[in-house]
């Protein structure tokens, strides 16, 4: 392969230098890094609030902060995860960075929009954060009201008003995506020519074009009953506690989607990479993508089977939410059968897909137990909910992230990371992370509510073995911290396609010039078509 | 502890099974865990004989051509479709039995608030965040909140229900074995929110009629359903034999009642709460508006009571109620 390898080569990263070459960029793959930077600030911070929480619930008294302080730490670590980490996670990082190298463009549709984004982001990050800092939020993610309304002394608005301004910019990012996958796909690239990770973002973008504005107006509600006192949901005032829930659940299920696509898309591009062979069923898994952001839609009622919602409308949302998962165990099935017969590696990055299949397998199966009407009368807001979501949003979610980010590491910065440290921290998340939240489902079964400071003797030995388990978990996620900043320094230079991956990114050089392609590409081959690329390095 | 425990109560997995409703939850929880034990496995199981079976044995290897199988797509996709709907159907069915109370079931109050629950007898007896109870006795919880949502949980009942402010919503159980229980508010409500608790004990029948039978001295007495009518001067409007100058009040409970404006609706808890507090939200056909608002004036608590009495007393003459609604108590005054 010719390349113009060396220090000197011109590409998106020494292209131009200086703080305000990044703080004015439009190329798509340095507001990634931007935004990469923004996440994983969020993410420690969502972290350090969970390293207290298992701290706390070590021991059954609520003994080590106060009670007004714990409810502080559970609400900002779900507040921090959830809208500051997970859902501009891999969208925003990976998707950015991707989706025009993917489709063989020169960048995303709109590039100052996508800068704009990030902004918009920041602002609505800063916000949260001076919060934060001032005493922080006590009314769980979740902000039911009337508690977040007319009782809660935090700063209710102020972090409310954070995730405002925060959902436009993931409004806007949908919107550019979207743009960008209709418009700006190279000549011939067709839609069943794209990798399925374009497919899963699309899928996101809908959600998030079309979810997010509903999110947005249950905020405007509730700020303006908590300033003006007009009565929209504190029965006190007229209003009704559950319209509050029936909106909130209708952005915040398929919010639990925008978290998951992504990271399906990118299991199915390190599936296919790591096995070295086209995905099974490929329009079978591209249309899941879709069927799942559709039903999505349409499953929120499964939030409220016990909050005086009809006995009718818990049973018409359980039937539905049924129909979710099948979508979602098509996908597992036809990730397995693509194994078959493959050439399977066992490089970091297939490490975290093939342990995203198991613990996405356990976090849809307990899904369904919970969307079985009789049995979420028991469990549902016990550790048995906390556990699930868990292993779909961090055993799902954050395992599909850093899988991607293992695997796109190379084109990203133009360097490798030590395999060693990679191989053992991945298998750190894998194991610490059940260690973590297993033993939840048992908790939640045996009774324990969730957002307990204080707990029964009996619940002790679970709760143990959950914060050990944390413990492994937290330092399974610092390695790669560490080892991906030195890597930058120090690690060994990757070509252009260090993983042998089919895939218009890897035909570009590492990392990408500014304008991604030296030569515009075009395509005429189905995606993941390893067969034919084996093919032609034979004849050459 | 408990002698004599089954094979499933004595691992430390699951929370005692008191009621009536936990062995069917239980059963259904089985159910499914089997299903889910099965489907991790047989995932686990072919992703780890695959990755171990089509390892890379040359860096220039690739895997073999794939085509796709459209009718194990759509077996894959069908199969677990019907083992959901099998959930879908028994969970249903194990939902409409936890919250459709038997018609004899007793009926208990409860109020949450911040921090407590506040439960009150059919006799009258009242306790604060301990609830005795007979086994063997259906009973229905008719519950509400003074602030925030509330959740009231008993993990060895296998029953949840959600409690509001400002509306009345119910759970039931049947206690099939003595002993005491956690109740936990699972609904997260502020500070307190994780001692928000309590416990429930289930007494012999003979036990618990020795139990009411005792004073609770520390608690101070409200007044009765039947005082309070009297204290609200409700009965200087509503008269148990004229209907002259508002509807009366016997036998309505549980009748459709006629409105002003030609609909019909059930007479239930919710209905004679709004009734109380905000009466002009609902005009009962041949009446006016004359009726005063009590929002503010009665708590909870009296609220209960009052609805309470109401509920209890008999339409004119005892024994079988007319099916003819609302008017009925006019129509059947002497
Ligand atoms: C000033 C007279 C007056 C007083 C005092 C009064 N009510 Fe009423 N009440 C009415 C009238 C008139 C109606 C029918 C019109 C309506 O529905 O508002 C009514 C309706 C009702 C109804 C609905 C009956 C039905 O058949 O649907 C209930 C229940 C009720 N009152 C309970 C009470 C209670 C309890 C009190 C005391 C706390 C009370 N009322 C005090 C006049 C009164
Ligand atoms: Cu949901
Ligand atoms: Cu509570």
């Amino acid at each position: 392969m010719s390349e113009r390898q060396g220090p000197r080569r011109q590409h998106y990263l020494n292209a131009t230098w200086g703080l305000k070459s990044w703080l004015l960029t439009k190329d798509h793959k340095r507001i990634a890094i931007l935004y990469l930077l923004g996440i994983t600030v969020f993410f420690f911070i969502g972290g350090l609030f969970a390293v207290l929480i298992r701290l706390e619930l070590a021991t059954p008294a609520g003994d080590m902060v106060q009670p007004d302080t714990y409810n502080r730490l559970f609400t900002m670590h779900g507040v921090m995860m959830i809208f500051f980490f997970l859902i501009p996670s891999i969208p925003a990082v990976l998707g950015n960075f991707l989706i025009p190298l993917m489709i063989g463009a020169k960048d995303l549709a709109f590039p100052k929009l996508n800068l704009a984004s990030w902004y918009i982001y920041m602002l609505g990050g800063s916000f949260a954060l001076w919060a934060m800092f001032n005493g922080g939020v006590d009314t769980g993610w979740t902000f039911y009201t009337p508690f977040s309304t007319t009782f809660s002394n935090s700063y209710v608005i102020a972090t409310a008003l954070g995730i405002f301004i925060l959902g436009f910019s993931s409004i806007l990012t949908g919107l550019n995506f979207v743009v960008t996958i209709h418009r700006m796909r190279a000549p011939g690239l067709t839609w069943f020519r794209l990798p399925l990770f374009v497919w899963a973002q699309y899928a996101t973008s809908l959600i998030q074009i079309l979810g997010t504005p509903v999110l947005a107006v249950t905020i405007l509600l509730v700020a303006a009953e908590r300033l003006l006192h007009i009565g929209i949901f504190d029965p006190a005032l007229g209003g009704d506690p559950v319209l509050f829930q029936h909106l909130f659940w209708f952005y915040s299920h398929p919010a639990v989607y925008i978290m998951v696509l992504p990271s399906m898309g990118v299991i199915s591009e390190l599936i296919t990479a790591f096995a070295r062979k086209r995905i099974f069923g490929y329009q079978f898994v591209a249309f899941a993508s879709i069927a799942i952001a559709v039903l999505g839609f349409l499953v929120w009622g499964h939030h409220m089977f016990v909050s005086s919602q009809s006995v009718y409308a818990g049973v018409v949302f359980s039937f539905l939410s049924m129909f979710v998962a099948v979508p979602s165990a098509v996908k597992v099935f036809n990730w397995t059968a693509t194994l078959y017969q493959g050439s399977i590696s066992w490089d970091t990055p297939m490490l975290y897909a093939l342990g995203f299949i198991g613990l996405f397998t356990i976090g849809g199966l307990t899904g369904v137990m919970l969307s079985t009407l009789g049995i979420d009368i028991h469990v549902h807001d016990t550790y048995f909910v906390v556990a699930h979501f868990h292993y779909i949003m961090v055993g799902g979610a954050i395992m599909g992230y850093l899988g991607g980010l293992h695997f796109w590491w190379p084109k990203i910065t133009g360097r490798l990371y030590p395999v060693f440290w990679s191989k053992l921290s991945a298998l750190m998340i894998f194991v610490g992370f059940n260690l973590t939240f297993f033993p939840q489902f048992l908790l939640g079964y045996m009774g324990m509510p969730r957002r307990y400071h204080a707990y029964p003797e009996e619940f002790q030995v679970l709760n143990v073995m959950s914060s050990a388990g944390a413990t492994i978990l937290g330092v399974g996620y610092l390695i790669p911290m560490i080892y991906f900043v030195w890597s930058m320094r120090y690690g060994e230079r990757a070509s252009s396609n260090p993983w042998g991956a089919v895939g218009l990114e890897w035909e570009t050089t590492s990392p990408p010039p500014s304008h991604n392609f030296l030569e515009p590409p075009t395509v005429d081959h189905e995606a993941y078509d390893y067969v034919r690329r084996a093919q032609e390095q034979r004849v050459a | 502890m408990n002698q004599g425990k089954g094979f499933w109560e004595s691992l430390p997995l699951f929370p005692e099974r008191a009621s009536t409703l936990a062995s069917e939850v239980d059963t259904l929880y089985f159910f499914t865990v089997a299903v889910a034990i099965f489907f991790s496995l047989l995932v686990a199981a072919l992703v780890l004989y695959f990755a171990v079976r089509y390892r890379r044995r040359h860096p220039n290897e690739v895997g073999q051509p794939e085509k796709t199988i459209t009718w194990l797509e759509i077996t894959w996709s069908v199969i677990p479709f019907l083992i959901l709907m099998v959930m879908f159907v028994w969970g249903a069915k194990v939902f409409f039995i936890a919250f459709r109370p038997p018609s004899n079931a007793v009926e208990y109050y409860v109020v949450g608030k911040q921090w407590m629950w506040k439960f009150q007898h059919p006799q009258g007896k009242r306790e604060i965040n301990d609830l005795h109870v007979p086994v063997g006795q259906p009973i229905k919880l008719t519950m509400t909140s003074e602030d925030v949502i509330h959740s009231f949980f008993v993990p060895a009942f296998r029953i949840k229900a959600d409690v509001l402010p400002g509306r009345y919503t119910t759970a039931w159980f049947e206690a099939t074995k003595a002993g005491a229980y956690h109740i936990f508010c699972a609904e997260y409500c502020g500070t307190e929110h994780s001692r928000m608790g309590g416990t429930i004990h289930v007494m012999e029948p003979r036990d618990y009629e020795a139990w009411l039978e005792q004073d609770a001295p520390t608690d101070e007495r409200l007044l009765s359903g039947e005082e309070l009518f009297a204290k609200y001067v409700c009965n200087t409007c509503h008269y148990p034999d004229s209907s002259a100058r508002a509807p009366i009040l016997y036998g309505i409970f549980g009748e459709q009642a006629e409105l002003a404006d030609g609909s019909r609706v059930l007479v239930d808890e919710n209905y004679l709460r709004e009734s109380i507090l905000n009466p002009t939200a609902k005009i009962v056909a041949g009446y006016q508006a004359l009726m005063p608002t009590y929002q503010g004036q009665v708590g909870e608590e009296e609220l209960i009571q009052l609805i309470a009495y109401i509920k209890g007393l008999e339409p004119a003459g005892g024994g079988e109620q007319t099916a003819s609604g609302g008017s009925t108590a006019q129509e059947t005054a002497p």
